[in-house]
This record gives structure tokens, sequence and C-alpha cells, in this order.
């Protein structure tokens, strides 16, 4: 097969998202991923709901489908079951894929059937103008909560984790080399991947991650996961993780003896979710925020595997392989 | 077996079972009819249960019942009225004494008639003394005591025992019709392979049962019912869900495609789904989804793929599912909904039937959103109509709503099985595989179907959505001509569908005045009404719809060929009205029920005389 550039994925369409908008950025890191996943273009489907960031698979020069709003995960749930063979993405955001789509978001991951979600979540409604998401900080003054919105948020890892997901992953719209790096590991994951993209939305919600993302201060206030190393950043290198009396505690290399060996090293397979939840749910200023694979644990069969060969096993030991064999089952009588 | 008492032959007989939800009436029900199928009788039957699983014993709430209606001569509909009651207690007497026909016969389990349960039945006295019984035949048989009776001996537990109570019942009714009592054990066989004990439990009641009937004495004579002149062919009993199932299948073989199935439970239309699930053998995909709406979404995802897709609903889930309804309108992808109507509004009589699903069927989505509306009208032709849902759905590429409903969905009747090379076939409109610059919403220009490209397909890579779509190239376009344009194209698409659907027909007397119109489910109870005021010397005419939206091309003349129209449906005259709109040329009169029961033929009968006569 001949290797594919990210310019052959691109569509004829003009992109009309916002300028500054922090979709450009993960439109050119999925771009960039996608002739390493290795499918032809004809296999790859993306498929999305309603909101700024839904109109992404005009943007891609594959299969797509622009769904109704909060149903993206629904739609693809029926690509993917349908045809396995195709390689399946879903496109969404904090309002289309956590609230009115929240119930299909929790289904699709306890399914666990072999898609890849992206949640574009910029934790404000872009596409009507600005109003309070299910991701907003406590306190959000939007266009529906001008004395500050009284919700706690949602914490999409959290979401994913409860639901037992097999596969959350994290990174920010500004950091797209990192970004694709994810998405390659989202996409080899047999089973259903959530990649949260923290993403700025220049007009009703500049600067909402400003605090991490900031260029003189993010290496002390994010830290990237890298399964099998030890949990360390900061601009110096010098911070790290550590687990004490059941909590995650921030603490300085070098300082009261403290050594990279005291510290955790990140195991993204394990099974066992407290950590990642953990890990997950780390906000700023208390914690450094998390990017990178978060938690990837071996799946045992994804949903629409196990539907083929369910149905291959009840195929082969039936007798019944024809509507005629069907009719002519069980209790049936002549008339002469 | 010897019979003492005289045989008389008679023309058709109705039965109803009756008891509390546990008591196993639906079984006894089930058993009896298809022993009178197998023996060649016609047959219909309908459940009638309620909503609780168990509502608490004893009570009205807890009724449930079945009717089998069985004839020496075709058979169209349960029976309104039941030569026999079986009623196990007070409260099932209480629930159905209106069903019994003047000169009926009662048969009740006396040992049930206790001071308690009349109470909780709503009885102040002796329950036959409340209720008029004047003409109908009361016999009091100890049912319960007879059958622990008959297992004291065997090892069960009281428990057990008294679960064989229904079969005791079926004895009785099996003498008093000639019935054959070997499809039961043989049932009893099957059903408790590896528990032996209730076979012989179940089987030896039964015949205490049948034998009790026979020395008692009570009934004066047993009645004999002729096999009746059935068209020749291998025959099977099937239910209208189960149909449904069924004729999506056979139109997936047809087609060469795969059956996908996104639903959600729900009553009365989770049988389809349960059938579907059952059958991985023909390789059907069923997704059980976590809402309505993940039902229909997953199903239009399926269709985009390239599956023949279809989801399965009622009422309620209708209402939910229209948002999604109109995405598949938008994207003209082939799906099939099944709505299995109940009564409504709201979650309403869930168990119960209706017809007042119409309008949303037709009319219940935003925007200008047209499609395909069509009615199954027997428990067997539902077989037909969810076929040819499917080759319209496919070959029109739009959705399609097929209507059924409670009735039909679980009445059952005996269904001659098809051949599948008497089915008109279903040309799918895939894009040919050598096409260079293939637009998405290029169009035949007859059909104005556009053609269908499936992922995987090289070259055909395109995107769908839920925004309005350019004409031919299929983009986003908020353009306002193109809008207006694609409004009528979507209309006139569903309208070409008539060309593609079969005339309406006329039944009965064509220099009739009177048309008795009906659509959908109540076929059977119109015919039978037709009939019997035909029999009795009226001159009446009925043609029934199946396929309402678009209506068949010769439906403004046939109506104008009647002086009176008369609109028979289960609602407050939807269809009525429709046809109102349609042809507003004419004048409609109505005729309404809405009981959540199916029209009785004795109502049907005096509408039409009462419309015959003014």
């Amino acid at each position: 097969m001949q290797q594919l550039k990210p310019e052959d994925f691109k569509s004829d369409q003009m992109v009309r998202w916002c300028a500054g908008c922090g979709d450009h950025a993960i439109l050119s890191s999925v771009l960039k991923a996608l002739p390493q996943i290795g499918y032809k273009h004809e296999d790859v489907v993306f498929v999305s709901g309603i909101g700024c960031s839904s109109r992404f698979p005009y943007y891609v020069n594959t299969y797509g489908f622009h769904g109704i709003h909060g149903r993206a995960m629904a739609v693809a749930s029926g690509v993917k079951t349908s045809n396995p063979n195709l390689c399946v993405w879903i496109i969404t955001g904090d309002g289309d894929g956590l609230a009115i789509g929240g119930n299909h978001f929790i289904h699709l991951v306890r399914r666990d059937i072999d898609v890849n979600l992206i949640l574009f979540n910029n934790r404000i409604y872009g596409l009507t103008k600005g109003q309070y998401s299910p991701t907003s900080k406590q306190g959000s003054v939007t266009k529906t909560s001008p004395y500050g919105t009284i919700e706690q948020p949602f914490k999409p890892g959290g979401i994913t984790i409860g639901a037992n997901g097999t596969f959350f992953a994290r990174t920010i719209d500004s950091t797209p080399k990192i970004s694709t790096e994810i998405l390659l590991e989202a996409a080899k994951h047999k089973g259903t991947s959530i990649t949260e993209v923290l993403q700025n939305c220049v007009i009703y919600n500049d600067q909402t991650f400003g605090d991490i993302t900031d260029r003189d201060n993010r290496d002390d206030r994010i830290i990237m996961l890298k399964h099998g190393e030890p949990m360390i950043f900061g601009k110096n290198q010098d911070k790290g993780l550590l687990m004490k009396d059941n909590e995650l505690h921030v603490v300085h290399l070098g300082e009261n003896g403290i050594s990279e060996k005291d510290l955790l090293v990140h195991d993204a397979h394990t099974e066992f979710a407290g950590i990642h939840l953990l890990l997950a749910n780390m906000d700023y200023p208390k914690y450094p925020v998390a990017l990178g694979v978060i938690r990837a644990c071996e799946a045992p069969k994804s949903y629409d595997v196990k539907m083929e060969e369910q149905i291959e096993v009840i195929h082969e030991k039936s007798k019944i392989h024809t509507i005629h064999d069907l009719m002519y089952s069980g209790s049936t009588w002549e008339v002469k | 077996m010897s019979k003492q008492a005289k045989v008389i032959e008679i023309e058709e007989v109705a039965i109803r079972f009756s008891g509390d939800s546990g008591d196993g009436m639906q079984l006894a029900g089930t058993l009896f009819s298809d022993t009178s199928a197998l023996y060649g009788n016609d047959v219909s039957t309908f459940p009638d249960y309620p909503a609780e699983v168990r509502a608490p014993q004893g009570t009205i709430g807890g009724v449930s019942g079945f009717q089998v209606h069985f004839g020496h001569t075709q058979i169209n509909t349960p029976g309104d009225y039941c030569d026999v009651l079986v009623a196990m207690n007070p409260a099932a007497l209480k629930a159905n004494i209106r069903w019994v026909k003047p000169d009926g016969i009662i048969i009740y389990d006396a040992d049930q008639f206790d001071a308690k349960n009349i109470e909780k039945a709503g009885y102040k006295g002796d329950p036959f003394l409340e209720e008029d019984v004047t003409g109908i035949q009361v016999i009091s048989a100890p049912i319960s005591n007879l059958t622990k009776e008959s297992l004291k001996d065997i090892g069960l537990d009281q428990k057990s025992i008294l679960r064989c109570k229904n079969m005791f019942a079926l004895g009785i009714v099996s003498w008093l019709y000639d019935r054959p009592l070997e499809h039961a054990v043989s049932f009893f066989n099957k059903k408790f392979a590896t528990k032996p004990l209730l076979v012989e439990a179940n089987t030896k009641v039964l015949y205490d049962g049948y034998y009790y009937a026979e020395t008692i004495e009570a009934f004066t004579s047993n009645f004999k019912v002729k096999p009746a002149e059935i068209e020749k062919g291998t025959y099977r009993s099937i239910n209208g869900n189960a149909a449904v199932a069924w004729g999506m299948m056979a139109a997936a073989e047809k087609a060469d495609l795969q059956l996908f199935c996104g639903s959600y439970p729900i009553t009365p239309a989770t049988g389809i789904l349960e059938e579907l699930a059952a059958r991985k053998d023909l390789r059907v995909k069923t997704f059980q989804a976590e809402d309505e709406i993940a039902g229909i979404c997953t199903a239009i995802g399926a269709s985009f793929a390239g599956s023949l897709a279809v989801t399965t609903t009622s009422g309620p889930g209708l209402a939910l599912k229209g948002e999604a309804i109109g995405l598949a309108v938008m994207t003209e992808l082939p799906l099939v909904i099944v709505d299995v109507q109940r009564g409504g509004p709201s979650t309403g009589l869930p168990t119960k039937t209706e017809q007042s699903d119409l309008m949303q069927a037709l009319y219940g989505r935003n925007g200008e959103s047209p499609v395909v509306v069509m009615a199954a009208s027997t428990p067997s032709n539902c077989f037909d109509y969810a076929y040819m849902a499917c080759k319209i759905a496919i070959e029109h590429m739009t959705p399609v709503i097929l209507l059924t409903d409670g009735f039909l969905a679980n009445g059952t009747e005996p269904w001659r099985i098809p051949d599948l090379n008497d089915f008109p076939d279903i040309k799918v409109p895939r894009v040919a595989p050598d096409t260079q610059n293939w637009q998405p919403y290029a169009r035949d220009p007859e059909t104005l179907v556009r053609t269908w490209a499936i992922p995987g397909t090289h070259g055909m890579e395109h995107r769908l959505g839920s925004l309005e779509k350019m004409n031919i190239t299929g983009t986003v376009s908020y353009v306002p001509e193109n809008h207006e344009l694609m409004s009528h194209i979507r209309e006139n698409k569903v309208q070409k569908v008539a060309r593609d659907i079969p005339p309406l027909e006329i039944v009965g007397d064509e220099d009739a005045d009177l048309l008795i119109i009906g659509w959908g489910g109540t076929y059977g109870h119109l015919v039978t009404a037709l009939i019997e005021v035909r029999r009795e010397g009226h001159k009446v005419a009925l043609t029934q719809f199946n396929y309402i939206y678009p209506l068949p091309t010769n439906t403004r003349e046939i109506l104008g060929r009647f002086k009176k129209l008369l609109v028979c449906e289960i609602n407050l005259g939807q269809f009525a009205n429709y046809l109102r709109m349609q042809h507003p040329e004419y004048p409609y009169r109505k005729f309404n029920k809405i009981m959540g029961l199916p029209f009785t033929v004795k109502d049907l009968k005096e509408a039409i005389l009462r419309n015959l006569e003014d």
C-alpha cells in the first residue's frame, strides 16, 4: 500500500472554525495521525454530533456522518457493529458528549465497542454562543449563569473510568505533537478509547485552561504520564508524585530525602482503576494536570468482535440457515 | 375415549381462559389454540394480560385472560363474546363476565370463591347473585381441590401442585369440545424434559380434568367443531410480532443484506426484538440500546454502513425517535421503524391495543419530514407488510414507518407458509463500482432516489449529515432556493412510492351505498361484521387501507363511488381527518371506539346498520 500523507486525508471543504480556535490544531494532529494508523481512506469513518467540534467530519476526506445533538456515540456504535472492519472515530464536545449525549457516552464505554472518541472539552457551549456546559468550573460566569454556576462539573476521566472504561487519555490542543502520539495509542487500543482534548474557545471561554497552558508555567502545572516511567514533572524535572496514606502527594526531589525511587511509576496497563481515577481527576493548583495515556488496560474483546464470534458459533451449530428453514422449523401441519 | 353425552356439531366457538396472572391462563389458552389448529380448525387468539408482572393476587388488576376462537368456517377475529368462560377466581369472573354470551357457559374454580377472594374482587356476597347470569350455564368445579387430590401422592410440594390447576381447567374444556390431548402432553415432554415429575403431574391433571368433565354430567352434551375448509399447504401458527421479525429477515435474505435491529424493549413491541435476537443463525445483528433514541441512531449508523436497518417500538418510543427519523429523512437512508401501537397518551395502556399513533407517524417530527407510512392488518400479514416496508425503504432510500398494534402483535392465527419466490425482488440502489465523479445526492430522475455508497468502497468517500444538503453534491447548504427545492424533492420522492403499491380493493357489494373504511389491524373485525350484515340481506362494501402515505393511486376513485363513507378506527378519528385533508371533496362519517380493546363485531354491526338507515 502506498504511504499516505496528512494532506491525503484533508477534504476540499473550507474549514469554518473561528480563527484561533483550538479545533484547528486538533484537526492537524488527527490528519498527522491518520496515515500512520494504516487504514485506507475508504475504511475510515468519522461520526459527530452537534456543536462546533462536530463540523469535523466535513474536513477529513474519509466517510463521515454528522448526526444530531448528542447521538454520535449511538450512530457510531451502529456503524462499527454493522461493519467491524471499519476504523471509526467519534468527534464530540463537552455539551454533545456529556450533557445531551451523556447516557450514550457511558453506555458506549461500558460496551467497549472498538471505536475512538475524541472529546473536545472547552468547558462552554460555543455554537449556541456561550452558555455553561457540564464541564464548566463551578462559579463560571456565562450567558446562562450571569451570577456564576452553582453546578459541580463532570470530570470526563472519572466518568470513563466509572463506566469501566479501558482507555482514557488527555492532551491539550496547543501540544499537537503530543496529541498525535496519544491518538495513535488510542487507535491501537482494542476497545473504546476516550481522548479528552483540553481545547480553548477563543471567543466564549478564552484561556479557560490558561493556568496550565501558559508557556512560562505549564511544565510546573502539567505532568506527562508515560507507561513504565516514574511520575516526574516540572521545568527542572524536580517534582514528582508519590502515594502516601491513600492519597497522591506532590513532592520535591531531594527534599526530605525523597529520590526518584520513592515516586510512583506509571502503569497504564493495570486493570486496577483506583490509581487511574486519582490521576485522571488531578486538578491544578493542588496537583499538576495529567496528560498522556492515563489508562490503557488490555481489553478482553470488544463488543463488535464478540458479536461476530457469537454469530459464527450459533450459525455453525444451528440447522436453520435460511428463512425457509426457519419457517418450516418447529411445529407445522399439512392441510391436504 | 367413550362419550356418554350427546355430541352436537357447531360452526365456531370462542373460549376465554381467565385467572390470576400467575394461574397459567396464557399457557392453557395457547395449548388449546395450537391443538385446534393442528386439528384443522381455523383459529384466532388474543391474550389480554395486565402490565404488572404479578399484580396483587386475587385482584381485578391481576387478571390475565386468553381468548381462543376456532371454527369450521373462516375465523377472522378472536371473537367478541365467548361461549365459555373459565374463571379461576372471583376477580376473573368480575373482569370477564361482560364478555360471556347470553347462552354461554361459565366454569369456575369453586375452591377459589372463598370470602377473602370474593371481597378482593369487589363483590359483597355471592358473585352469582350480584351478576346477572340469566340464561348462562354456571358450572361449579372444585378445580383446586381436585388438582391437589390428583397429585397428592406424586411427591411435589403444595405450591407446585397448585400450579398444575390450569391443566385441570384445560382438561375440562378439552372434553367439552372434543379436543385431543396429545399436543399438550408432547409439549410437557419438551418443556419439562429434565423434570419428569412435572411431565407426569401436568399430564395426570390434564387427563383428570378431562375425565372429570366426562363424568359429572353437568354438561348435557359436548360439541364437535369440524375442521375448516382451508387452502392446501403447510401451516404454522404465528403472531404479529414474530411475523414482522420474519418478514424483515425474509427481505434481508432477498436483498442479500445483513439485517440490523437497534431497539429498546417496550411493550407490546419487545417480541420483535426478542425474535430477531434469537436468530443469530441467520446472522441477524441486534443491538439492545440504552434508550429509544440510541435504538434508532444505531440503526441509522448501520444503514449508513450498508445494513438493512430497522428499529422497533411503540407509541412513547416513536415520540422519542422523532428527531432521529428526521435525520434519516435528511440523509435519505433506508430505515424501517415498526410502531406496535398501544393505548396512549403517555404511558397510557401499555398492554392494550389502539390506533392512535397515526398522526404521530405521519407528522410527529420537526420540519417538513415526509416518510412512508403503512399498516399491517392481520397477525400473519405482518410478514408481508414488514417485507414490503423493507423493500420500499431500500428501493426508495427512505425511512418507512410500519404500524401494527397490540392486537396484531399478540394475536395468533394459522399461517400458510409462503414461498419466498412469490415475493418481489428487492433491488438495492448501490452505486455501480466503476462510477466516476459520483455525487451523493444525484438522483434517478424518475424516482428521485439517490444511490447508496457504503463505507469501505474506494472512491465514494462522502459526508452525510443532519444539516440541509445541497442538491446533487450533498454538501451543507444554506441557500434559500436550495432548501425549497430539497423540501419539494423529499416530498415528491415519497409521493412517487405510490407507483409501487397495489391499488385499493373493495370487499363486498360494489354497488352498495355504504363503504366501510378501515385501516390496519381492524380488518378481521370489519370483514366479519361485513359478512354478517350482508348475510342478513344488506348491501355494504369494505375497503381496508394498508398504505397510508402515500395513499393508493385509486383512492379518490374508490371513495367517489359510494354515497356514504364510514371510517371505523380505534381512536377519535385520525384517519377520517387525514382522508378529509387528502380528499376534502367527500363527506366522512366516523365510528370510533377507544377502550384499549379491539372492536366488537356486535358494535360494528350496529354502527353499520345505523349508517345504512340514515
